[in-house]
């Protein structure tokens, strides 16, 4: 009855009448029309229907970048794999690859190849998305999507911030949009649009129980704020994990939201944070139930800093903690490699040819051998991450935009950096091959680079900030390629500061440094040294970048270690040499892979 | 005639549409009219927490606030079966202890009372109806999804029809047999029941039904019984007028009363604190075989009482005398069956 009330509007409209019956169409109701035919206009374009190679199944997806990079669910690539093709309503048939995957939230990043100029999706704010909004989905429901053409699905938001329970730890809808706009199989991965058509989630599942696969009314989108948060992450190629606080929370009988266990592991404690404290704001959100808060750190990714505010004794405190992965060590892939793999086309493996106990695993879900020959210089498989071609891809964007070229600082020799503490005394730094040495107002420290360089750690109070800087100067004159085990992490916030930054991680002589850079003008912001796991890095926080000896370098130093600041210093004089001698490091860094762009 | 049907429909249809862009149109000149309209309307539905939980039976429906008093209004299930594990949550998440006040049988609607006040409520005396093609929102907690302070989930739709369940007699197994609203959201979905079905400006039209599968096609009806065929049973119950629970407390018991025994009644084990009075078996050649009462029939009256529980119906035997004939209104399948049991001179002696 709907479908044939529209047709008639549709009909009536498309014959520029205003009259229906001898009745005169109200103007709001015309204008109405046409701006839902607008929106749906505008958002279709974009949509995009997923077919996994050789009848694997599909869904649906839609791109967000002119470079066709598009969102869609990690249940629609699991068994497609690491290539798959993809229709859009233009007509034509895609290639694309697998970028990053977020298994414990259900999204993954896929690269449609071809063009530059792939129309996107407009992304919206979820936050404000109000119950009883109108909204569409476009996809691909039951794979219909065979003539590439999309099916539109309209309906009203029937609820937000909801939470669906994960299975296991994976597929977790924390914070979600419920909708009626009919989600059925095959919808998954597909987009979420308001009334205006810009995407305000990521359709993925639904409530069905005894009424077997179809839509009943109830579905649900991921949020397109919690997916921005991981937008970074996915690009990084790797197998993100979701963020977990290591403390838990009750809602209490007074309504209050109380911590009612924590871990002196865990950097909330080291922060400050203790059983019964009160929380009130968790990564600016408030919190006024624990399923509220589960809801706001189910959409945060792990190694994020955010803000927590709580309250103990009626004073309010403020912190910034950073967050630990909802999955330990390696067991989010071990869980991923668990899962039930499509059958293999082959016969299985001679057992004798099993037995190769020290190569890694291939990926767990793509043999390289499926994959299409004009494809294959754009995949890299390498445990921990989903496409590694993506993660050096990166990296070398991060280092391009930081050194405005993929050189490394030519100057490797001996740095000397002369100085002052504020309100302290005089700073001299020298940072030599082999050694570094700083006279600080409060004495003279030396680190042998030669020796681990996690149990050297002065000065006192500064968290390591000679090793800190040694490991600075180690990926300024090396750079990332040559620095040691490097991985780009994705975007990351940094406490009070606005925006999120491209994140580094780079491991050597057994520290860990995270390098935040400025997407806006490439430069390095923040390093965190992590001289062990648990405890607290020491952090510096780069500013008044100048220009010396050709080079771009920071001036400015605040240095933070745990909850208090160390000190800032201001460099007068800095000094850069060359060695004469070693040239192996000094060459340019050369990528083995160029641009993306087939 | 045909013809003149057709028209007619799509007349109607149009209308809806109609009301429907108009909402769409206010949303989008800045005013968020439907949202408003919802956000205004949730406080209104509560979230129903009960007894089930087994496979197939969720433990929890919706209710609908019909008193500033905490009355509630919803559908008589199994989730109403313990007053013990009864619970009520507000669209704030604040959570409290339900009692029943009292049901309906012939409604299948019980109201239920919540000791709070100053709450925002439907009034059932306000007339308000829909027209077939009227665009409507369905408030629920279907699914559960709803938790603690989460506010029920609304769907959106229209009304395909008003027309009676008995007009399929056989394929619904209901007890309910007038008029519903059948409409074309997806209200028919675990724990809606007892949600509310409103008009585009908030108003109620008709509260959600059971879940109800057509037998012969295995589709699932999405319907509400409209405000007017049980405004005046809810406020008797609430007004605590009609059907009394049990006899008059004063009312003055007989010598020699009937009992369930001596009319040769053995009913389902007593486990809970509200067990429905299922009939297990039948004593052969008592009064309850002559009357034709039979194994599996729910006892719902004893006269014009409510019986809704194996002891309420143990207790309001104790005002019969066992020289007079017991009527007993029994539920037998999706029907209503009124049986008169009367002792021979010999088993009102033994």
């Amino acid at each position: 009855m709907r479908a044939t009330a529209l047709a008639i509007i549709l009909a009536i409209s498309a014959s520029g009448g205003g009259r229906l019956y001898g009745q005169e169409i109200p103007e709001a109701v015309r204008r109405a029309e046409a701006a839902r035919i607008a929106a749906v206009a505008k958002a279709m374009p974009a949509a995009v229907s997923v077919f996994a190679k050789g009848g694997q199944g599909g869904g649906s997806g839609v791109v967000v970048t002119p470079d066709g990079y598009a969102l869609t669910n990690y249940h629609v690539v699991r068994p497609a794999g690491l290539t798959m093709q993809c229709s859009m309503p233009d007509g034509r048939l895609y290639d694309a690859v697998l970028v990053g995957v977020d298994p414990v939230g259900d999204v993954a990043l896929i690269k449609l190849m071809g063009r530059d100029d792939f129309p996107t999706a407009e992304l919206g704010d979820s936050e404000t998305v109000r119950v009883g909004d109108w909204c569409f989905a476009i996809g691909n429901p039951f794979l219909l999507a065979t003539d590439f053409q999309p099916t539109v699905t309209y309906g009203i938001v029937s609820g937000v911030h909801r939470y669906q329970y994960p299975a296991g730890t994976l597929l977790e809808y924390a914070d979600c949009i419920q909708t009626d706009a009919a989600i059925n199989p095959g919808n998954s991965g597909g987009p979420l649009f308001d009334a205006q058509g810009r995407l305000i989630g990521i359709n993925g599942r639904g409530s069905f129980e005894k009424r077997g696969r179809v839509n009943v009314g109830v579905g649900y989108a991921i949020s397109i704020n919690q997916i921005k948060h991981f937008m970074g992450y996915l690009h990084s190629g790797r197998i993100v994990d979701h963020a977990t606080l290591g403390a838990t929370v009750a809602t209490g009988s007074d309504g209050t939201v109380r911590v009612t266990d924590i871990l002196e592991s865990s950097d909330a404690f080291r922060r400050g944070l203790r059983y019964d404290d009160e929380i009130l704001s968790l990564a600016g959100r408030s919190v006024t139930s624990a399923n509220i808060f589960k809801n706001i750190l189910g959409t945060l990714p792990k190694g994020w800093r955010v803000s927590l505010k709580y309250r103990r004794d009626d004073e309010t405190h403020q912190i910034f903690v950073r967050l630990a992965g909802v999955h330990a060590g390696d067991e989010l892939l071990k869980k991923l490699a668990g899962r039930p793999q499509r059958p293999p086309r082959q016969p299985p493996e001679h057992p004798k040819d099993k037995k190769q106990p020290n190569k890694p695993p291939a990926h767990p879900r793509t043999q390289k051998a499926e994959i299409p020959a004009h494809l294959a210089k754009y995949v890299e498989t390498r445990r921990g991450y989903a496409n590694y071609y993506f993660n050096r891809l990166n990296q070398q964007r991060v280092w391009r935009a930081f050194r405005k070229s993929d050189a490394p600082v030519a100057q490797n020799g001996k740095w000397i950096l002369k100085g002052k503490q504020e309100g302290a005394g005089d700073v001299l730094v020298e940072l030599g091959t082999t050694r570094v040495t700083g006279t600080f107002p409060q004495g003279r420290f030396v680190v042998d680079l030669e020796k681990d360089w996690d149990s050297q750690l002065g000065p006192a109070g500064s968290g390591g900030l000679l090793t800190a800087l040694a490991s600075w100067k180690r990926m300024l004159t090396v750079g990332p390629k040559a620095f040691g085990e490097v991985i780009y992490v994705g975007t990351c916030p940094i406490p009070e500061r606005d925006g999120l930054f491209d994140v580094i991680a780079a491991t050597h002589a057994t520290v860990d440094t995270r390098f935040y850079f400025d997407p806006a003008n490439g430069q390095l912001v923040l390093l965190e040294m992590f001289p062990q796991q648990h405890v607290d890095p020491c952090e510096i926080y780069f500013d008044d970048y100048r220009e010396t000896d050709g080079v771009s370098l920071p001036h400015r130093l605040e240095v933070r270690y745990g909850n208090a600041q160390f000190g800032v210093v201001t460099w007068e004089q800095i000094k850069l040499e060359k060695l004469e001698t070693a040239r192996r490091s000094s060459s340019p860094v050369e990528w083995a892979a160029g641009t993306v762009q087939p | 005639m045909g013809t003149v049907r057709v028209t007619i429909g799509w007349a109607a249809t149009i209308v809806s549409v109609l009301v429907c862009f108009d909402a769409i149109g206010n949303a989008r000149a800045g005013s968020p009219t439907l949202s408003k309209i919802v956000r205004e309307v949730q406080p209104k539905v509560v979230k129903i927490y009960g007894s089930g939980g087994l496979r197939g039976l969720e433990a929890y429906q919706s209710g609908l606030l019909i008193s500033a008093d905490g009355h509630v209004l919803t559908v008589w299930s199994y989730v109403l079966d313990s007053e013990e594990f009864l619970y009520v949550v507000l669209d704030d998440g604040q959570r409290f202890r339900a009692s029943i006040v009292n049901h309906d049988p012939r409604l299948e609607i019980a109201i239920l009372k919540i000791d709070s006040h100053d709450l925002p409520y439907f009034d059932l005396k306000q007339e308000t109806a829909a027209e077939v093609g009227a665009g409507v929102l369905a408030f629920s907690n279907l699914f559960g999804v709803a938790t603690g302070s989460e506010s029920v989930s609304v769907l959106h739709g229209r009304v395909s029809a008003r027309t009676e369940l008995t007009a399929r007699r056989g394929a619904f197994e209901t007890v309910y047999k007038g008029p519903v609203y059948v409409v074309d959201a997806m209200t028919n979905n675990p724990g809606a029941a007892g949600g509310a079905l409103t008009d585009l400006q908030g108003n109620l039209v008709g509260l959600l039904g059971k879940e109800l599968r057509n037998a012969l096609t295995n589709v699932w009806l999405n319907y509400a019984i409209p405000v007017d065929q049980l405004r005046q049973s809810a406020l008797d119950i609430m007004a605590g007028k009609n059907p009394p629970r049990i006899q008059d407390e004063s009312a003055e018991k007989p010598t020699h009363p009937h009992t369930v025994q001596r009319l040769g009644i053995l009913l389902v084990p007593d486990l809970l604190s509200r067990t429905p009075p299922f009939v297990d078996q039948i004593v052969p050649g008592s009064a309850a075989q002559r009357a034709g009462l039979q194994v599996d029939d729910l006892i719902l009256f004893v006269e014009d009482r409510v019986a809704d529980s194996i002891e309420s119906l143990r207790e309001e035997l104790e005002y019969i005398d066992r020289i007079d004939p017991v009527r007993l209104t029994v539920q037998r399948g999706d029907e209503l069956l009124e049986l008169e049991l009367k002792l021979t001179p010999q088993e009102a002696d033994r």
